[in-house]
């Protein structure tokens, strides 16, 4: 056995140890700490199997932006167990809802132990045809050349979530600023934290959205650095949520759908089919796409982070 | 040279390793919150920079950089959050 086979097996013993550590967790705290370390190790393992695409955004979203909405989660649920009494589902539902989630694991594990060896696979001619889409980054093309509508529903994913968050909003302040106002004194080193780190953020996220196109990278990983640098500075109270009537806001969120859904019309005019970019123009098209996907990402994560609108738009 | 340089990576990266090691053990044996971070910054600091330094001659230019960076951002922080979890100890928000 090497020492890198060796190093393999460890890091998957973790991770399965951190995942019955997070189910087994009484404390709901501890658990989404648990969760987080969880995507941590995953994005290891990602990394182990030179998958850097998906090990960066397992880090930022899985890792990240997950774990940070479900201590959101965890901090209202307990004031909401604290004031109505403590509501634990019975046995009977905790028993199902482990059959089932039993079940689903079961039947992934069999899908991949019956898969046919070798696993069929479309990467070979997905690497064949990269020089047509310009690009150097084999997943990028999958996500905006070869598969472009699946990742067009997925940006439309986002506003609709964002929608449903708002809704949850008591009609009182029905268009104003999400979740309470931070506060913090200058000297505060929060301050100095969210003074320091967003130009370097700032430059990061953009980077990875630029690079994306040729290395591991992308829109939703620099749109989730941005989002957390945005989400900095909120905490430390140097900004505040802008009220959800804003229409720059809404025009900021619903940007990147808008353009990629255009493009993709624009596709029977030219090329003759949806989706379907002009020759030669494959790459500053896809470009174009990008950029104006990135601050929508950035933006729908800050503000579902952010939670409903509770505080009056002049509040 | 060579030889020189290995011995210098072996010896910093197992320095660096000590200092992990010796930070996890705190971080599990010590009472309370402001002893268990005094030991977590000891790994955080000093245990990846000295990694850092000890694997600096095995690259070069930008990566070597882009090394420091990843250093620099993590003592930027692991500071600023102990500053943090210091604070919410000393005001008693932590479970004991």
């Amino acid at each position: 056995m090497t020492i890198e086979s060796a190093l393999y097996i460890a890091l998957a013993v973790l991770v399965l140890a951190v995942a019955a550590w997070t189910i087994l967790a009484r404390d709901d705290y501890a658990a989404i700490v648990g969760f987080v370390t969880y995507g941590l190790l995953l994005s290891l393992v990602w990394v182990s199997l030179s998958s850097l695409d998906i090990a960066l955004t397992e880090a930022a979203i899985g890792g990240g932006v997950t774990g940070v909405l479900l201590l959101g989660a965890g901090a209202r649920l307990r004031s909401a167990q604290e004031s109505t009494g403590v509501e634990r589902p019975g046995i009977a539902q905790r028993v199902s809802a482990a059959a089932l989630c039993a079940l689903i694991s079961a039947g992934l594990a069999l899908t991949v132990f019956l898969l046919p060896e070798p696993a069929p696979t479309l990467a070979p001619s997905a690497a064949a045809n990269l020089a047509a889409t310009g690009m150097g980054n084999p997943v990028s093309a999958v996500l905006l050349a070869y598969r472009a509508l699946d990742t067009l529903l997925e940006s439309a994913v986002l506003p609709l979530a964002l929608i449903g968050v708002w809704s949850l909003a008591s009609d009182r302040f029905w268009g104003g600023r999400p979740g309470l106002q931070h506060r913090a004194d200058r000297e505060d080193v929060l301050v100095f934290l969210a003074q320091l780190l967003p130009p370097f953020g700032a430059l990061m996220g953009i980077y990875m959205v630029w690079i994306g196109t040729d290395h591991p990278g992308g829109k939703f990983q620099g749109g989730t650095i941005l989002a957390a640098m945005w989400i900095l500075t909120k905490m430390a109270g140097i900004t505040d949520t802008p009220p959800i009537s804003r229409r720059w806001l809404r025009i900021v969120l619903i940007a990147g759908p808008s353009v990629f859904l255009a493009i993709g019309l624009a596709g029977f005019a030219v090329p003759g089919t949806f989706l379907a970019y002009p020759a030669g123009f494959e790459k500053p098209i896809i470009l174009i796409i990008e950029a104006a996907m990135t601050p929508s990402i950035a933006a729908a994560l800050a503000l579902l982070l952010a939670g409903p609108p509770e505080r009056k738009p002049n509040g | 040279m060579r030889f020189i340089l290995d011995i210098f990576t072996v010896v910093l990266v197992s320095a660096g390793a000590f200092f992990f090691l010796a930070g996890t053990v705190g971080l599990l044996r010590f009472p309370d919150a402001l002893t268990r971070l005094h030991a977590l910054t000891k790994a955080d600091n000093l245990g990846l920079g000295l990694v850092v330094i000890g694997l600096l001659p095995r690259t070069g230019g930008l990566y070597a950089a882009k090394l420091i960076g990843v250093w620099l951002l993590v003592l930027v922080a692991s500071s600023a959050v102990s500053q943090l979890i210091g604070r919410a100890a000393r005001r008693g928000m932590l479970q004991k």
